[in-house]
């Protein structure tokens, strides 16, 4: 039993990854912790099934018109509601409560299209046969969303370590006034992060859904909060720490479930977290901010 | 110039207002308090359109001796403050004859004191926790009690499954869940039926194979599932996708036909029991049924079921008072009345049995129905005798 818990922990914690790369990619770059998230991710899943159900599109267009639909969408919070307020210099709470606004909005919004009632994909979308692999179980879906946190989270790293973009956007990440006095194009950058980190949520949401088969209005909440946690504890803003946080989160959920009890599972999780940070109070990847002046 | 055209619309203003007034003095007023948005909104939107069905019918075909019914609908938002402050609006303000609602067990049990309070019948068609009723004897549901329906469920998978020992899951962060569960274990222990072991998981969890993996484990010959169809219909799939193919014996919140579509291609062999089935082939059953499939566009559930009864039952208790005008007279008739009411409806026979309250003495009243135990094959429910 060990073996298959492992392997659901896995994926499980692949799950919370790949919903957390975005969530901290926009903190890294704007330092905002944007709690819209999980209603964008949410969109995601239902611009996607929508997608499918309409135009009979398959799994990759789905996800790609997931991507650059929830990037639209998020390119459209940065020029609508967090731009306005980097101009005006607002303190950093206030951004992170326009997003509950947003969050709100789009959650009512797509009650009221969709009701409240669950959908879920087209069965068939992907492939739902169970592959046993040695006397393990898993579906197809879950080793896709393995490989792909793996793989966007490798992508992610190559790009902000290894290319000119990434390093302009570490700049800003640092501090966003040197870096438009050395001449890096600060807001553009923040409209391509917000449009790449809003897209990353979209296909969380797509995949996450298909996963668990139900899609409704208020299914980014629960995965909101999760994420927070995961970021926190792999250290806010870095991309390494939301997969390494991400799958601590799985296993420790599951193996509590396995060995504890199911009724203990958030209790162990978050405790086991909360010890970490009392060790680690930026978390497992996080580097101690100095004070800006 | 000015002059004239504000004389015009001061005109216009009072005409309206004799208008409504005389409209209103024709209607009855009724409260409607579901949870419209927000996480219980699924079950509320379906309670408020069996509501408008059952009122739109009821006023096509006369209304109440004459009378139209005008239904005053609020969005409760399943929230316990939301739900009282929509109780005071229709209570007091609105000045309804009476309230239906609130959709959660929660809420009711927040909300309801005040329509007892102001002695006004607050009448409950989708709380099923217990206690709701000995709030006081203005209080009534017609909602079936798990209580009453899951032991019938388990004696009848027990008998059609030959079912030995079983596991149970549940969702024990929501009040409707994990009173699910208490009326399971109940139920569980007064027949004897062996747990192998119990497992928890919270709303929003979108993996559950951590635990399906461990009851798998645990080798039972059926899982016991106390959840509502957003996580019930994955733990479905789930529990296929682990390899664990026992029968599922499943509380209220998964008596839906949208557990086909959520579950498709492995929804078989879930049991549930309510009184009411979408295949029970009745004619109060099959009219309600075409009627609510053709103006809402898709299949009704246990919920919308019931409040359109329960909008009947109440007409009928109306029909038999004379309304007098005055509020509190008019509430008190209908008070008096409404314990006597009989009905064959889409639920089937009803009728109400008086509640006690903590003390034993009597108070509001519950629904006394039988139950119709289904179970799942091939996308359809099949009632089981």
């Amino acid at each position: 039993m060990l073996e298959q818990q492992l392997v659901n922990a896995l994926s499980l914690g692949c799950v919370y990854a790949l919903f957390a790369l975005g969530f901290t990619l926009i903190f890294g770059v704007l330092g905002v912790i944007n709690l819209s998230h999980g209603a964008i991710f949410m969109v995601g899943a239902y611009a996607a099934e929508q997608a499918v159900a309409r135009f009979a599109l398959p799994l990759w267009g789905a996800l790609l018109f997931a991507f650059v639909f929830c990037g639209l969408l998020g390119l459209a919070v940065d020029v609508l509601v967090l731009r306005p307020l980097r101009v005006r210099n607002a303190p950093h709470l206030i951004p992170m409560i326009a997003t509950i606004g947003v969050a709100i909005i789009l959650n009512n919004g797509i009650q009221g299209i969709f009701g409240a009632q669950s959908l879920r994909f087209p069965p068939g979308l992907v492939p739902e046969e169970v592959l046993t692999l040695g006397g393990l179980q898993v579906t197809a879906l879950e080793l896709g969303i393995i490989f792909f946190s793996f793989a966007l989270m490798a992508a992610l790293l190559m790009v902000l370590k290894k290319t000119q973009f990434g390093r302009a956007l570490r700049a800003i990440a640092e501090s966003p006034k040197a870096a438009y006095l050395v001449g890096i194009n600060v807001e553009g950058l923040f409209f391509l992060t917000s449009f790449v980190a809003a897209g990353l949520g979209g296909v969380a949401g797509v995949l996450i859904g298909l996963y668990s088969n139900a899609l409704f209005p208020l299914m980014g909440q629960p995965m909101l909060h999760k994420g927070i946690a995961v970021i926190i504890l792999g250290g806010m803003g870095d991309i390494r720490g939301a997969l390494i946080g991400g799958l601590f989160l799985g296993f420790a959920e599951v193996l509590s479930v396995a060995y504890i009890g199911s009724s203990m599972r958030d209790a162990v999780a978050f405790g086991l977290l909360f010890l970490i940070l009392l060790v680690r109070p930026t978390g497992l990847f996080g580097r101690l901010q100095e004070r800006k002046v | 110039m000015k002059q004239k055209t504000f004389m015009t619309s001061l005109l216009s203003l009072a005409l309206a207002a004799t208008f409504s007034a005389n409209a209103s003095a024709a209607d009855i007023r009724i409260g409607v308090a579901e949870a419209l948005s927000g996480g219980a909104a699924q079950y509320g939107v379906a309670i408020r359109n069996g509501f408008q069905l059952a009122a739109d019918e009821i006023n096509a075909a006369g209304g109440i001796n004459g009378n139209k019914l005008e239904l005053v609908i609020e969005d409760e938002q399943g929230k316990k403050e939301e739900a009282i402050n929509v109780f005071k609006k229709l209570i007091f303000q609105d000045k309804v004859l009476m309230v239906f609602g609130p959709t959660l067990s929660n809420s009711a049990q927040a909300a309801d004191p005040i329509a007892q309070a102001s002695k006004t019948v607050v009448f409950g068609t989708s709380n099923t926790a217990d206690g709701i009723t000995s709030i006081g004897d203005y209080v009534f549901r017609n909602s079936v009690t798990e209580a009453d329906v899951l032991p019938e469920t388990i004696k009848m998978a027990v008998k059609k499954s030959g079912i030995k020992k079983v596991a149970v899951l549940y969702g024990n962060d929501d009040v409707f869940t994990k009173s699910g569960y208490d009326n399971f274990k109940k139920a569980l222990e007064d027949l004897k039926v062996p747990v192998t072991t119990t497992e928890t998981f919270a709303k929003g969890d979108v993996d559950f194979k951590a635990q399906l993996t461990k009851i798998k484990a645990s080798n039972p010959d059926a899982i016991v599932l106390s959840a509502l169809l957003a996580e019930g219909a994955p733990i479905m799939v789930q529990a296929r996708q682990v390899g664990l193919n026992v029968p599922i014996i499943g509380g209220n919140g998964m008596n839906s036909v949208k557990v086909f579509e959520l579950a498709k291609g492995k929804s078989d062999g879930l049991y549930v029991g309510s009184p009411w089935s979408i295949e029970n082939q009745s004619d109060a059953n099959r009219k309600f049924v075409v009627a609510y499939t053709s103006r809402f566009k898709a299949a009704p559930d246990q919920f919308a079921a019931q409040s359109y009864d329960a909008m009947y039952i109440a007409a009928q208790a109306m029909r038999k008072i004379k309304l007098s005008g005055n509020l509190a007279a008019d509430r008190a008739a209908l008070r008096d009345t409404l314990p006597a009411v009989k009905h064959v409806g889409a639920t089937g026979a009803f009728n109400f049995r008086r509640a006690t309250d903590k003390a034993g003495k009597p108070a509001g009243y519950d629904a006394q129905q039988t139950a119709i135990i289904s179970v799942t094959r091939g996308d359809k429910f099949s009632i089981e005798k």
